[in-house]
C-alpha cells in the first residue's frame, strides 16, 4: 500500500509489538469489531433493522492498539465513523448495538443513535455527528485531568477530513499552548466523505502541518498494530507524564464508502484491491501466528466466541422495547421532565 | 457542594456596578468549589476581561483557575464542554453575543443536546458569560440581541440580568446549575451602579420579577429594555395611567405563571425587547399571552422589538433601530386607549 506522505508499505518486525497476552486481547478487540460491523451490514442488507451506519472496515487496528495503553477512567472522544473506538475502550456490545437499533437498553435510552454513543463508565465521553466538533471538547476534558492534578490521559478521534475545519485548528492550538494530555488521532482513511484526500488539501504530510503548532506529530502505519502499539505508547505515556499533546496521522483506508449503502465509484479500484489485500485483521493474524507463534486453533477460537457474541447482542438488541414515550421530554434539563417554561 | 440559602435585599447594601456584581459571583463560585474555573479571552489581570468581570481573579486564583485563551471561540466553548462532562464547573466567556455565530455548533450541537443524546449519562453544567451591545454605535457585528437563537435549542438556559443585584445572584445560580446557561450581560447597563448583598447570594433561575406594579398595562421585558420600560411606566404615571412591568430574568426558563398573572390583571400586554422584532423572544411570549388568555384580554397583545435591519452604525439610525423609553410609552398610551 502507497501512502499519500510518500512511503512504502512498511513490515511488522516480530521485534516489536505487545507481548502475548495483549496481543490476544487486541486481536479480540478487532475480530469484535469486524464481527460487528458484518452483522450490522448483514442486517441492514436483510432488512433485519434499520439505522445509519457509518463503516470502519480496514481501521480496526488503531483503536485495538491505543486501548491497550488506556485505562478504564481515561477519557475518548470520537465520531459518527466510531463503533471500533467504542468498542476498543470498553462500551458494553449489548448496550452499544441496543442503542444503534434505537432500543431504551441502549447506552442513551435510545435517544443518541448510532452517531452518539456515550458511555462515561467506559471512559467513551462522546460521539459527535459533526466533523471535528469533538477536538475542542477533548481538549476540554484534558484540561480538567491537568486542574484536578490526575494522570488521565484523553484520546480524541477524528478522519482526515476534520483538518480541513476550523474546530481542530483551534483546539490543537490550544492543546499545545495548555500542555494539555490529551492525543489526537486522526484516522486517515483517504476520504472526507466521498472526496479523496489529494482533491481536498495540497497538504502532503498531516503530521508535518500540525507539528506546526508545537506538538509532537508523527505519522504511523495505522494498518499495523506493532506500529500503532510503539506510537501510542508513546503519545499516551508522554501525556501521562505531563509532557502535552501529540498528533498522530494513523494511515489507514477506509475499506467501504462513506456511509452503508452509498457509492464507492470515486474510488480507485486498484487501489481499493490493494488496500483490502492490506486490511489489518487478517494482516494481524498472519503476525500473530508467524511473529507470536500462536497456533491458527487459538485465534479461531477466539473467532467464534466473538462471533457468538455479537450474536447475542444483536439477539437481545432486537429483543429490547423501544424508549417510553416519556422519554421524549426527559433529559432536555437536570430536572426530570422539565420544559421551556 | 451545599450553597446556603441566599438572602433578600436589605437596605444599605452597599453600590456597584453589575460588571462588579459578576466579579463577585464568580469570586464567591470560585471559592465555594475548587471546580469552578473560568477562561476566555482577555480574562486574565492586568485587562481582567474586556468588560472587567473577572478583574483580579487571575491575581487572587492563579493563572490556572482564571485562563486567558487565542481568540479561538470554538476552542473556548468545546473546552468548557470537555470540563463539565466530568463534573467541574466552567464559566467561559464570549466576548460578545455577536462571536456566538462562530461557536453554535459547540453551543447548539454539543452543549445543548449531550444531556439527552446520552440518556441522561452525561451533562453539561457550563455558564457562558456575553456582552450584548446595543445602543453604543458598536455597528452590526458588536450590537445584536440573539436570545432567540439560544431560545429556540431545546437544552439552554438563557439568563439576562436588569440590575446589579441580579446579575450577582443570577450568575451564582448559572455556575451552579447542571445544565448549559446563556448569561448575557447587556454592556449599556454593566456600569451602572446599584445595592448589591455582599457574600454568597443567589436568585433562583425561572422566577420573573416584577419591577413595578400597575393596574392598567402589562410590559414584559428583560436586560437593557427594562430601564427604558420603567421610564415609559414613569412618563405614562403622569398621564393617570399605571404600568405593571414585568421582569421576565431568564427567557428558559420562562415563569409563564407571573406573566399570565399580570395580563389576566390588567388585560394589556405589550413585550418589549432589543432583539429583532421579527420571529423575536416577543413573538413566543405574545403568543403564549394570547392563547391562555384568550377571552380575557382587552387588546390584542402588542410586540416592540427591534427593527428588520442589521444594527446600523449612525446614531440617529441605530436609536430608530431599538425600541426606547418614547416609543415604548407611544405604544403603552396606543395599547392603553378604551376601546
Amino acid at each position: 500500500m502507497t501512502t499519500s506522505a510518500g512511503g512504502t508499505k512498511p513490515t511488522d518486525n516480530g521485534t516489536r509489538g505487545p507481548a502475548v497476552d495483549a496481543a490476544l486481547r487486541i486481536f479480540k478487540t478487532m475480530r469484535t469489531i469486524r464481527s460487528t460491523e458484518e452483522r450490522i451490514t448483514a442486517g441492514l442488507n436483510s432488512g433485519e433493522f434499520r439505522m445509519t451506519y457509518y463503516g470502519v472496515r480496514g481501521q480496526e487496528a488503531i483503536p485495538a492498539a491505543i486501548c491497550e495503553h488506556l485505562r478504564r477512567d481515561d477519557y475518548m472522544v470520537t465520531t459518527y465513523r466510531g463503533i471500533h473506538d467504542c468498542i476498543a475502550k470498553g462500551v458494553p456490545l449489548d448496550e452499544l448495538v441496543a442503542e444503534m437499533c434505537g432500543k431504551a437498553t441502549g447506552t442513551s435510552k435510545g435517544k443518541g443513535g448510532p452517531m452518539h454513543l456515550s458511555d462515561p463508565k467506559s471512559g467513551l465521553m462522546v460521539t459527535t455527528g459533526v466533523v471535528g466538533g469533538g477536538l475542542p471538547i477533548a481538549v476540554g476534558l484534558a484540561l480538567s485531568s491537568k486542574l484536578r492534578g490526575t494522570d488521565q490521559v484523553t484520546v480524541v478521534n477524528f478522519g482526515d477530513g476534520a483538518t480541513s475545519i476550523g474546530a481542530t485548528h483551534e483546539a490543537c492550538n490550544l492543546a499545545a499552548l495548555w500542555e494539555v494530555p490529551v492525543v489526537f488521532v486522526c484516522q486517515h482513511n483517504r476520504y472526507g466523505e466521498h472526496t479523496r484526500f489529494a482533491d481536498f488539501t495540497r497538504t502532503v504530510s498531516l503530521a508535518d502541518r500540525f507539528r506546526g503548532y508545537g506538538m509532537e506529530a508523527r505519522t504511523v502505519d495505522g494498518n499495523s498494530v506493532p506500529a500503532m502499539d510503539e506510537a501510542a505508547g508513546e503519545a499516551i505515556g508522554r501525556a501521562r507524564a505531563g509532557g502535552g499533546p501529540t498528533f498522530l496521522e494513523c494511515m489507514t483506508y477506509r475499506l467501504g464508502g462513506h456511509t452503508f449503502g452509498s457509492t464507492t465509484e470515486y474510488m480507485d479500484p486498484a487501489e481499493f484491491a490493494e488496500a483490502e489485500a492490506d486490511e489489518p485483521v487478517a494482516r494481524y493474524r498472519r503476525w500473530l501466528v508467524q511473529e507470536r507463534g500462536i497456533g491458527e486453533a487459538v485465534l479461531d477460537e477466539i473467532e467464534r466466541d466473538v462471533v457468538a457474541r455479537v450474536d447475542a447482542a444483536v439477539v437481545q438488541a432486537k429483543a429490547s422495547a423501544p424508549p417510553a414515550p416519556d422519554e421524549l421530554l426527559t433529559d432536555v434539563f437536570s430536572d426530570r421532565g422539565a420544559g421551556p417554561g | 457542594m451545599t450553597v446556603e440559602p441566599g438572602r433578600r435585599e436589605a437596605p444599605g447594601d452597599p453600590a456597584s456596578t453589575m460588571s462588579e456584581a459578576v466579579n463577585q459571583a464568580i469570586d464567591q463560585a470560585m471559592a465555594d468549589d475548587p471546580d469552578v474555573f473560568v477562561i476566555g479571552e482577555d480574562i486574565e489581570d492586568p485587562i481582567g476581561g474586556v468588560m472587567k468581570g473577572t478583574k483580579g481573579l487571575s491575581t487572587k486564583y492563579g493563572r490556572e483557575r482564571v485562563r486567558n485563551t487565542p481568540i479561538s471561540e470554538q476552542a473556548i466553548v468545546g473546552a468548557a464542554i470537555g470540563a463539565s462532562l466530568v463534573g467541574m464547573r466552567p464559566i467561559a466567556e464570549v466576548m460578545l453575543m455577536d462571536f456566538f455565530a462562530v461557536a453554535m455548533d459547540q453551543v447548539a450541537n454539543h452543549a445543548a443536546k449531550l444531556r439527552y443524546m446520552s440518556g441522561g449519562r452525561t451533562n453539561v453544567p457550563i455558564t457562558l458569560r456575553t456582552a450584548v451591545g446595543g445602543g453604543r454605535q458598536f455597528g452590526a457585528q458588536h450590537s445584536q440581541s440573539l436570545e432567540a437563537w439560544m431560545m429556540h435549542i431545546p437544552g439552554l438556559k438563557v439568563v439576562v440580568p436588569s440590575t446589579p443585584r441580579e446579575a450577582k445572584g443570577l450568575l451564582y445560580s448559572c455556575i451552579f446549575d447542571d445544565d448549559p446557561c446563556i448569561f448575557m450581560e447587556t454592556m449599556s447597563l454593566l456600569f451602572t451602579r446599584g445595592p448589591v448583598p455582599p457574600g454568597r447570594f443567589e436568585i433562583p433561575l425561572g422566577v420573573a420579577d416584577v419591577k413595578r406594579a400597575g393596574d392598567d398595562v402589562t410590559v414584559v421585558t428583560w436586560g437593557w429594555q427594562v430601564p427604558e420600560a420603567l421610564a415609559a411606566a414613569d412618563a405614562l404615571s403622569a398621564e393617570g395611567t399605571s404600568v405593571e412591568v414585568v421582569d421576565v430574568r431568564t427567557l428558559v426558563p420562562l415563569d409563564k405563571d407571573t406573566i399570565l398573572a399580570s395580563g389576566s390583571r390588567t388585560g394589556r400586554v405589550l413585550v418589549v425587547h432589543a432583539a429583532t422584532e421579527f420571529a423575536g423572544p416577543g413573538a413566543e411570549i405574545a403568543s403564549m399571552v394570547s392563547h391562555d388568555l384568550f377571552g380575557r384580554l382587552s387588546a390584542p397583545v402588542e410586540r416592540l422589538g427591534a427593527a428588520y435591519s442589521p444594527v446600523p452604525y449612525a446614531a440617529e439610525l441605530e436609536k430608530l433601530h431599538y425600541p426606547d423609553r418614547d416609543r415604548i410609552a407611544e405604544r403603552i398610551r396606543a395599547l392603553a386607549r378604551p376601546g
